[in-house]
C-alpha cells in the first residue's frame, strides 16, 4: 500500500529533518521502500518549507507526493499553502500553538478530515528546555497517531540521525510526542 | 559487510565514487551538484585523496585532466552553466584519450535558468558540447542506488576506454533521498599500465582494443600530451590529412564498434505493446507508474529506460519501432533524445514528444492522458 505524507512548517523548524528521519525508519528499520524529497531552493530559508515521504511494501516508481494521506503542519503558513491537496478522510496533524484553526474548519468538514492536535513546540519548549526538537518531539506523535512507521524504527532512526551527545533529549521528545493524545 | 544507507542522489555519487576509486576531485560548487563535491571534500582526504576547489569550472576540468594523467581517478560535478564552461576541455581529454568522470546535475536552462529545479535540457550537449567529431559515453541514473552503480561504471568505462565519461543526472535524482546498499565489494577496472620499457612506449599506439595503456607523469615514460592532432609518439602532426583520419577514427570507433558493450537499456512489458514509452534518468520513475495505469485500463503499454543515452542505444530501439506502433519519448526539455528516437525508427513506428520543462517530473496522470489522445 502507497502512503503519502506531508510534512510542512517554517524555514528552521527542521521538518526536512522530521522527514529525513521518518523516510530513513522505513527504508532502514521497517524495511518498506521510502522515497524523501523537499522544497529547495530561496522559499527554504524562513519561508514555508516542506518535506514529502512516500511509503510502500512495493517498490516505488513516482517518487513525488501528488494527494497526501497525512498531513503535518508546524505553522500556519505552511498548512494554508499545502492543504489544499490532502487527500478526502486525511489525517490531519496540527501544532495547535502554531495555528489558527478557524481558518481552516470549513475544509476539514467538508472533506471529512480526521483532524489531531499535537503541541510539539510547547512541549519542546516546556518539557525539554529546547525549542528545536519540536520535529522530534511531533515524529512521535506521527508515529503514535498513523502508525506509518513503528516505535521501534522511529527510534532507531532518530538515533542514526541525530549527533552524538544529544540522543537522551531527543529519545526524551520522542517519547513525549508518542504519549501525546491527539 | 553490505552497508545500507538511507541518502540524497548526490551523497551516493559521492559515495560511488569512493568506491571505484576517486582520489582526485576538482570542481567549483554550483546547485543542484554541490553536495558531491561537499561530500567528497569530506570523504577523498580520509581515503588519501585529493579535493581541490578552483577558480572556476575552465580551471576545475584543466586539473581533473592533470590529476588523471598523474595517474589517478579523476572527476568533477557540475551543473548546466559550469559544464558550459567545460566544454572545450572536454574536447581536449577526447583527444588526448585521458580518463575522467565529469557528473552534469541538470537544471532549467538556458544560462543560469533554474538553480534549484530539475531538468533534462544538456542531453545534446553532451553529444556535441566540445567542437569536432568524438563518441562520448554518457549515463544517466533514475535512482539513488543507480547514482551509486552508475558513477563507478562511468569510472570503469573511462577507464576501459580511456575517454571522459558524463554521468548526466537531474535535480529530481540528485536531492531525493532512497534507500542504498553498499556492496561487499565493487568491480573495479583498474588503469591499465604499459609493459613496454619508458623509451619503447608509445602512448597513443593504436592497440586491436583501440586504447592503449596509460602511463602517469613522473614515471620516466615520454608523454607529449597535445590538444593537436599527434601521432602514436604524441607529437604533433596536423597537416597531415592520413594522420587525422586515423586517429580521429580511432578514437571514434573504440566506442562505436564497442556500442553494444557499452549501451544499457532495460524493458518492461514490451512483448505485447502496442506503445512504448522511452526515457532516460528520473522521468523513468513516471513512465514505469503510467505503464501500471495504463496496463490497469487494458492498455497494451510497454516501457524502455535508457542508461546509457550515448552511446545511443540504437538496434535497441529500432527493434522497439518494428514492434510497437506509437514509440513515446518522455523527457525534461523541448524534445533531445526524441530525435535519436526518430532517426533510428524511420517510419516503421510512429514517435511523439512527451515534454516538460519548469522544474518538476512528469505526473503519471499526464502521460496517461497523452497516450491515450493517439486512441
Amino acid at each position: 500500500m502507497r502512503k503519502e505524507v506531508r510534512i510542512a512548517g517554517f524555514g528552521g523548524q527542521g521538518v526536512i529533518l522530521a522527514g529525513i528521519i521518518i523516510g530513513k525508519a522505513a527504508s532502514l528499520f521497517d524495511e518498506k521502500n521510502a522515497v524523501q524529497t523537499q522544497s529547495y531552493g530561496p522559499e527554504a530559508r524562513g519561508g514555508a518549507s516542506r518535506t514529502e515521504i512516500v511509503i510502500s511494501d512495493e517498490e516505488i516508481h513516482y517518487p513525488k507526493v501528488q494527494n497526501p494521506d497525512i498531513l503535518v503542519a508546524m505553522s500556519h503558513e505552511a498548512l494554508i499553502k499545502y492543504m489544499g491537496d490532502l487527500k478526502d478522510k486525511g489525517i490531519l496533524i496540527i501544532d495547535p500553538d502554531m495555528i489558527d484553526e478557524s481558518e481552516i474548519t470549513e475544509f476539514v468538514e467538508k472533506h471529512k478530515i480526521k483532524l489531531f492536535r499535537a503541541k510539539a513546540t510547547q512541549t519542546a519548549q516546556k518539557d525539554i528546555g529546547l525549542k528545536i526538537v519540536a520535529n522530534i518531539v511531533m515524529i512521535g506523535a506521527i508515529t503514535n497517531i498513523t502508525g506509518i512507521v513503528s516505535y521501534d524504527a522511529a527510534k532507531q532512526a532518530i538515533l542514526d540521525t541525530v549527533p552524538k551527545g544529544t540522543e537522551d533529549k531527543n529519545i526524551n521528545a520522542f517519547e513525549l510526542g508518542y504519549a501525546m493524545d491527539g | 559487510m553490505s552497508k545500507e544507507l538511507f541518502v540524497q542522489g548526490n551523497e551516493a555519487c559521492a559515495l560511488g565514487a569512493i568506491e571505484a576509486g576517486c582520489r582526485f576531485f576538482g570542481g567549483y560548487p554550483i546547485t543542484p551538484s554541490t553536495e558531491i563535491a561537499e561530500d567528497l571534500a569530506i570523504l577523498l582526504p580520509k581515503h588519501g585523496g585529493s579535493f581541490i576547489q578552483m577558480e572556476d569550472e575552465i580551471g576545475a576540468i584543466g586539473a581533473v585532466i592533470g590529476a588523471s594523467w598523474s595517474g589517478l581517478k579523476s572527476m568533477t560535478a557540475t551543473s548546466g552553466p559550469g559544464f558550459s564552461l567545460m566544454q572545450e576541455n572536454i574536447g581536449y581529454a577526447q583527444i588526448t584519450e585521458t580518463p575522467m568522470v565529469i557528473v552534469n546535475v541538470q537544471r532549467g536552462a538556458p544560462s543560469t535558468g533554474q538553480p534549484t529545479m530539475a531538468a533534462q535540457g544538456d542531453m545534446m550537449q553532451a553529444r556535441w558540447g566540445s567542437h569536432g567529431d568524438y563518441e562520448p559515453i554518457t549515463l544517466s541514473p533514475s535512482s539513488v542506488q543507480e547514482f551509486f552503480d552508475f558513477t563507478i561504471e562511468s569510472f570503469n568505462l573511462a577507464e576501459k576506454y580511456r575517454i571522459p565519461v558524463i554521468l548526466a543526472a537531474d535535480e529530481v535524482i540528485g536531492h531525493m533521498r532512497e534507500k542504498i546498499i553498499i556492496p561487499d565489494k565493487v568491480d573495479i577496472i583498474k588503469r591499465v599500465m604499459p609493459k613496454e620499457k619508458p623509451e619503447e612506449f608509445l602512448p597513443f599506439k593504436a592497440e586491436p582494443t583501440g586504447t592503449s595503456p596509460m602511463a602517469p607523469f613522473g614515471e620516466g615514460y615520454n608523454l607529449p600530451i597535445t590538444g593537436l592532432t599527434h601521432d602514436e609518439r604524441g607529437y604533433p602532426d596536423t597537416s597531415s590529412p592520413e594522420a587525422h583520419s586515423k586517429l580521429i577514427t580511432r578514437l571514434c570507433d573504440k566506442i562505436l564498434k564497442n556500442r553494444e558493450n557499452i549501451v544499457s537499456i532495460e524493458e518492461r512489458m514490451c512483448d505485447d505493446a502496442d506503445i512504448i514509452l522511452i526515457s532516460y534518468g528520473a522521468p523513468v520513475r513516471s513512465i514505469f507508474t503510467a505503464v501500471d495505469l495504463a496496463r490497469d485500463e487494458g492498455l497494451k503499454v510497454g516501457s524502455i529506460k535508457i542508461n546509457t543515452p550515448w552511446p545511443f542505444p540504437e538496434s535497441q530501439i529500432a527493434t522497439a519501432a518494428e514492434t510497437a506502433k506509437h514509440l513515446f519519448m518522455v523527457e525534461m526539455n523541448l524534445g533531445q533524445m526524441v530525435h535519436e528516437v526518430e532517426r533510428v525508427a524511420g517510419n516503421k513506428a510512429k514517435v511523439h514528444l512527451i515534454s516538460k520543462i519548469g522544474g518538476e517530473l512528469h505526473k503519471p496522470k499526464e502521460i496517461l492522458s497523452k497516450i491515450k489522445e493517439i486512441n
